[in-house]
């Protein structure tokens, strides 16, 4: 018997700067993974990462990554993708940091 | 230390240019990331969890007050102010921007750095003894070989894809400081009948398959070492699996066609090597050592070094731990540990490297070294210098006496960063290293070293710690497995597994149990660790790791 499909992000790494990006309802690439698309379908994920796969000079080794429903959007499944979403925890930098400067 | 020479200078300026030129190219979308990746791997780039990584090649550790603080420039301009310092005695930086890489790049080529080949499957960073030069017992400063063997490893056109990746370590005595037998070649330079060649280790490597190196030449004459070497690698390059990663390093092309099978292709292939060489790379070695001399170091009067270890006590539980002999009585070798309690192992501010190439400036004879161990070495400091050094380091939190004790530990950046890896390591280096000092036992415990790696890659050294800590991924969670009895020195051994893992809350009290079972089991403080765990095997220490920790879940 086939596997349930379980919720998704599409994720990626951003070309220029690096940092774990998320592609969104919209079709536009978010920083934070509460921001991202959190896709409960199968045949619609894989059009999501196709779309993704398509923009190579955006984005770097798009991939789902498996996600849960939260209050403030998508959590990560994975305590790896949990580290991609706030930074490293030896130092208050990446994500983490962002989130705690002030908006501009 | 060597100085480039105009052919090295517009070599690695050509390469800045070639490599401004591909990520212009990436960003545009005409390289796309497949084409892309193996170039910029070939340039020490590579893209992790959070950011791009540029891993820079520090030559056999050596460095310099310019180089030194070029890293503390760029670490301030493109980075976030600091540098992590590698078991391979390279430096990375963590959060570059792909654009911003090229000046980066520009601006290591000022000061004669770069980071070419240190990723991707070629010869890598020729590492060497951080003592070189200034240890007793050593035949001679085996830098200059190294440096023979990076001029010739570079760009080489023959080795730009080898199977896998290839790591040379070089040492001059019988002291092994630079892990050399978990080398893909280890080279010791000796003596016999008056003339100096080498003793040629092959195969040695950490990774999912562990293994020691077995001596694959008892001495080879010195004028012979890039043909034999030329030897070795074309063998491998023929003999290497390419269908499976996990089998295409040396190590497995040796147990797979056995040691004979490959010194007789070695053999074979040598005499045809060395028939192209014309001598050229002897007149070249000439060249290199010339610019390898030892300071000349003045006599110095060491009254005010006896007076100020009277004086104070940290001064001289300092000295007694970060301080080695030099071969020259009056001098010593001084080891800056980067491993200050709940500080991440490797990682060194700008200002910190600032003031380290003050230092260097002032007391070291321009002379900087880093360590496998991720420390910072001042190969030659006069004793009398030692007390203003010891002052001068300890407002930046740069004179935590602590080297070969435990809180002295390698890990790997793990799961923090690496997109290899399976856990983390840092937190629990600093989760093992600030518990010790709450504890306040390491000076009792005495020499212990830990080594943790985040994955089965084993960049933290983990199978040669007298200590082992492996960070894996078990159904989701971050599972510890640890290994007892590496030995990194000369008498390499590989750990043995104590059982089942623990969890990320469980690793330092386990670790904890370890060493409270050391202090039991010991017949006299002078006994170490490894020598205890040697006595009495594993049985009481797999006790204190296992049936203790059941004793506390019942309580």
């Amino acid at each position: 018997m086939a596997r349930a499909f379980t919720p998704k992000v599409v994720t990626a790494n951003a070309l220029v700067e690096g940092d774990a990006v998320y592609l969104a309802a919209d079709g536009t690439w978010v920083r934070h993974l509460c921001q991202a698309e959190l896709i409960t379908d199968e045949v619609r994920a894989d059009a999501r990462l196709a779309l993704a796969q398509a923009q190579p000079t955006v984005v770097v080794g798009p991939y789902l990554a498996d996600a849960v429903a939260g209050a403030d959007g998508p959590e990560p499944a994975h305590f790896r993708e949990d580290f991609r979403r706030k930074g490293p925890s030896n130092l208050f930098h990446g994500k983490q940091a962002e989130r705690a400067a002030p908006q501009r | 230390m060597y100085q480039y020479n105009d052919f090295d200078t517009a070599f690695v300026k050509n390469r800045v240019a070639q490599f401004r030129a591909q990520v212009e190219r990436r960003i545009a979308g005409t390289l796309t990331e497949d084409e892309f990746r193996p170039l910029r791997t070939m340039n020490g780039l590579y893209l992790q969890l959070h950011a791009y990584m540029l891993r820079v090649a520090i030559p056999y550790g050596s460095l310099d007050p310019a180089k030194l603080r070029q890293l503390a420039y760029i670490a301030e301009r493109w980075d976030k102010g600091y540098g992590h310092f590698t078991t391979r005695t390279n430096i990375q930086f963590h959060w570059p921007r792909l654009s911003d890489v090229p000046d980066m790049l520009e601006a290591l080529s000022e000061v004669g750095m770069h980071a070419i080949q240190t990723s991707g499957n070629t010869v890598r960073n020729v590492t060497s003894d951080h003592f070189a030069g200034a240890a007793e017992g050593e035949i001679e400063d085996p830098r200059p070989i190294a440096e023979l063997i990076r001029q010739w490893s570079t760009d080489h056109p023959e080795f730009q894809f080898l199977p896998r990746k290839f790591k040379i370590a070089v040492i001059a005595s019988e002291a092994d400081r630079a892990v050399m037998k978990s080398h893909d070649i280890g080279l010791r330079i000796v003596e016999q009948d008056g003339a100096r060649g080498f003793q040629v280790w092959i195969g040695g490597g950490m990774g999912r398959t562990p293994m020691v190196a077995r001596l694959l030449r008892d001495f080879l004459p010195r004028a012979d070492l890039l043909p034999y070497l030329e030897a070795v690698l074309a063998t491998y390059n023929r003999l290497g699996r390419r269908d499976n990663k996990f089998k295409a390093r040396v190590k497995i092309t040796v147990h797979e066609n056995g040691l004979d099978e490959i010194r007789r292709q070695v053999e074979a292939e040598f005499p045809r090597r060395r028939a192209v060489f014309s001598g050229v790379d002897q007149d070249w070695l000439a060249r290199i050592e010339a610019a390898f001399i030892t300071p000349s170091l003045s006599p110095r009067d060491t009254a005010a070094y006896h007076a100020a270890r009277d004086a104070d006590p940290v001064f001289r539980s300092w000295c007694d731990t970060n301080v080695a002999p030099h071969r020259r009585a009056d001098h010593g070798i001084v080891t800056i540990s980067l491993k200050a309690h709940g500080q991440t192992p490797g990682d060194m501010s700008a200002e910190q490297m600032r003031l380290v190439a003050d230092l260097a400036e002032r007391y070291g004879h321009d002379d900087i070294r880093v360590s496998h161990a991720q420390n910072l070495v001042l190969p030659h400091v006069a004793l009398t210098d030692l007390p203003a050094l010891h002052a001068a380091l300890k407002p930046a939190g740069l004179a935590t006496g602590n080297i070969g004790l435990a809180s002295d530990l390698i890990a790997c950046p793990g799961m923090d960063y690496c997109a290899l890896a399976t856990a983390r390591s840092i937190p629990v280096a600093t989760g093992i290293a600030k518990r010790l000092q709450e504890l306040k036992i390491e000076h009792d415990v005495g020499h212990l070293q830990i080594k943790i790696s985040g994955c089965i890659n084993a960049c933290g050294h983990h199978h040669v710690g007298h200590i082992g800590i492996l960070g894996l991924d078990r159904g989701g969670v971050e599972t510890y497995q640890i290994t007892l009895g590496g030995d990194a020195s000369e008498s390499t051994e590989i750990g043995t597994r104590t059982g089942p893992g623990f969890g990320y809350d469980e690793i330092v009290p386990a670790i904890e149990r370890l060493i409270f079972a050391y202090l039991d089991l010991r017949e006299a403080p002078k006994e170490t660790f490894l020598e205890t765990y040697r006595r009495v095997g594993m049985t009481p220490f797999k006790s204190a790791l296992y049936d203790e920790a059941a004793a506390y879940a019942a309580e």
